[in-house]
């Protein structure tokens, strides 16, 4: 579903600060894998994850999705495949839009903005399904400003609209970092259930090992730009807990 | 009386710009100054195209998009250089002025002998109510529309652009065509206040846009100070409350001539003003704590 071929980035080329956050990195992540990346600071997970976005472009090697060569597609054209959630909560809704335009937005992630409204009382019924998926008593509030939600909140419901349309690729980034212990875990969980209910292949960076432990159907630690551990199968469901805290010990 | 009424249509005539900043300033989140170039744009197309005897309902849409391509331009410059929004509004700006008058040919051209939006359809016997009826419409027209537009897929879009621009570019929007598009929107409701100002005071002026920009601003304060007083949420009201800012900024200043404040201390009395009411809501709030 994604692959990278020889992928290469180096930011500040040619100053005395250059720094080569990818070293030619070749990774192939299969229909329905659920990849989870570990790393210290500056080992380039983020940056990994952004090339699949297309935020930043390559400088050497290629970007596949689902057999599409995307190397030189700008973020917004590959949000036909991928979904995006970011690790600040306020980047991935609109704050000064309410609750249903950010849902209408994200339901025509991969379609047209067009000159109709959308916004219609069927629309609403099924974003009211929707959201009463996360037990949170938001199906009622939803011409609330986004802004007036709290960061766990909205990452949830970052996390429903992703699938508001056709998704095949999601990719989540630290998406619990700025969260509370337990709405960390109620992002985390739901995470879980629509990777696994939509079929959805996806990368998630965290620094929680735990979730890293948990989570996901393969295990890959970064360093310096480079791919260290690529652990999957049976032999993630193996590794202990202890195991991947001695990684960074 | 008259010179309240004359403020009153004054007011429904800068509707255009009070929008178009509103466009530009409070859903796009873009500083743009094109509007003292793309203002007079307006008037300056539509004086030439009147005094050639063309019709008013052939010169209306043609002032719209002379405006909107000063304002793609600027969009252009902004995202495709990666200039400043305000430096280039400034540069557009700048050389409309050279363009205004070449196309004028001359810096004034009066109204002699053309028939006006206003001649054309004398709905009342008196020619200032006549006006105000006219423009009443045009200015709801407007307001309608952009409003439809703002509740449209495309329209939420476009506030998104302003709000979240990680979001809906993750959403699959391009954001820099995105800004092109709402600043030719913008420039062309600006533009469309030139056509309508030029026919209301009879002539086109090269000089007529300087610092009209402040108008617009003044406009979005009053209302936006209203909007957040009221804790208005309805695009409508809102898109309202612009309108009725644009008024009340024409009626303040008719007040201020008629209680004998010199006229070339106007520009002065006008900034004082916009500060004075950018400044209300902290002022009131620093005595109470």
């Amino acid at each position: 579903m994604i692959a990278l071929n020889s992928v290469h980035k180096v930011f500040n080329k040619g100053k005395a600060s250059a720094v080569t956050a990818i070293n030619n990195v070749s990774l192939n992540v299969a229909a329905g894998e659920f990849v989870v990346i570990v790393g210290s600071n500056g080992s380039g997970k983020t940056t990994l994850l952004n090339l699949v976005a297309g935020s930043i472009f390559t400088d050497a090697g290629s970007v596949h999705i689902d057999g599409n060569d995307v190397t030189r597609m700008a973020d917004h054209q590959r949000s036909k495949w991928v979904a995006r959630v970011f690790q600040n909560p306020l980047s991935g809704t609109a704050p000064d839009l309410s609750i249903i335009d950010n849902f209408r937005l994200a339901a025509i992630r991969t379609q047209r903005k067009g000159l109709s409204i959308g916004v219609t009382g069927n629309f609403r019924e099924k974003v009211r399904q929707h959201i009463a998926t996360l037990g949170m008593g938001l199906e009622n509030k939803l011409e609330q400003p986004m802004g007036t939600l709290s960061g766990g909140q909205r990452q949830a419901l970052t996390l429903v609209m992703s699938v508001m349309d056709s998704c095949k690729v999601l990719l989540l980034d630290e998406p619990t970092a700025a969260l509370d212990p337990r709405s960390a875990d109620t992002v985390m969980r739901t995470a879980d259930k629509l990777i696994h209910d939509f079929k959805l292949t996806s990368i998630l960076i965290t620094h929680n090992l735990k979730d890293a432990y948990q989570y996901g159907t393969r295990l890959i630690q970064m360093q310096e730009g480079t791919i260290l551990r690529d652990i999957s199968g049976s032999d993630k469901s193996l590794l202990s807990q202890n195991e991947i805290f001695n990684w960074f010990s | 009386m008259d010179f309240y009424l004359t403020a009153l249509l004054q007011g429904l005539c800068f509707s255009g710009i009070a929008l178009g900043i509103y466009i530009s300033m409070k859903i796009f989140n873009i500083p743009d100054i094109t509007t003292d170039g793309s203002y007079t744009l307006g008037g300056a197309v539509t004086a030439l195209l009147l005094t050639h005897q063309q019709p008013v309902y052939i010169v209306l849409p043609l002032v719209i998009l002379a405006g909107a391509l000063a304002g793609a331009i600027t969009g252009l410059i902004h995202t495709r250089l990666k200039v400043n929004p305000l430096l280039a509004g400034i540069l557009v700006t700048y050389s409309l002025y050279s363009i205004n008058l070449t196309l004028m040919g001359r810096s004034n051209i009066p109204l002699i002998g053309t028939t006006t939006l206003f001649d054309k359809l004398p709905l009342l016997a008196d020619p200032n109510r006549n006006t105000g009826i006219i423009l009443s419409f045009i200015v709801l027209l407007i307001t309608l529309l952009i409003g439809y537009l703002l509740k449209t897929d495309f329209g939420l879009a476009m506030r998104a652009t302003g709000n979240s621009e990680t979001m809906i570019r993750a959403l699959g929007v391009n954001t820099n065509s995105m800004k092109i598009a709402g600043l030719a929107l913008a420039n062309g409701l600006i533009a469309l206040s030139g056509y309508l100002m030029t026919q209301f005071q009879g002539f086109a002026d090269i000089n007529m846009g300087i610092g009209i920009v402040i108008t617009g601003l003044g406009s979005v304060i009053i209302a936006e100070t209203v909007i957040n007083w009221l804790r208005i949420t309805s695009a409508w009201l809102s898109l309202a409350m612009v309108i009725a800012g644009a008024i009340a900024f024409q009626m303040v200043l008719a007040v201020t001539l008629s209680i004998g404040v010199d006229a070339n201390l106007l520009k002065l009395v006008t900034a004082v003003f916009v500060l004075l009411i950018v400044s209300l809501p902290r002022l009131s709030f620093s005595k109470s704590s």
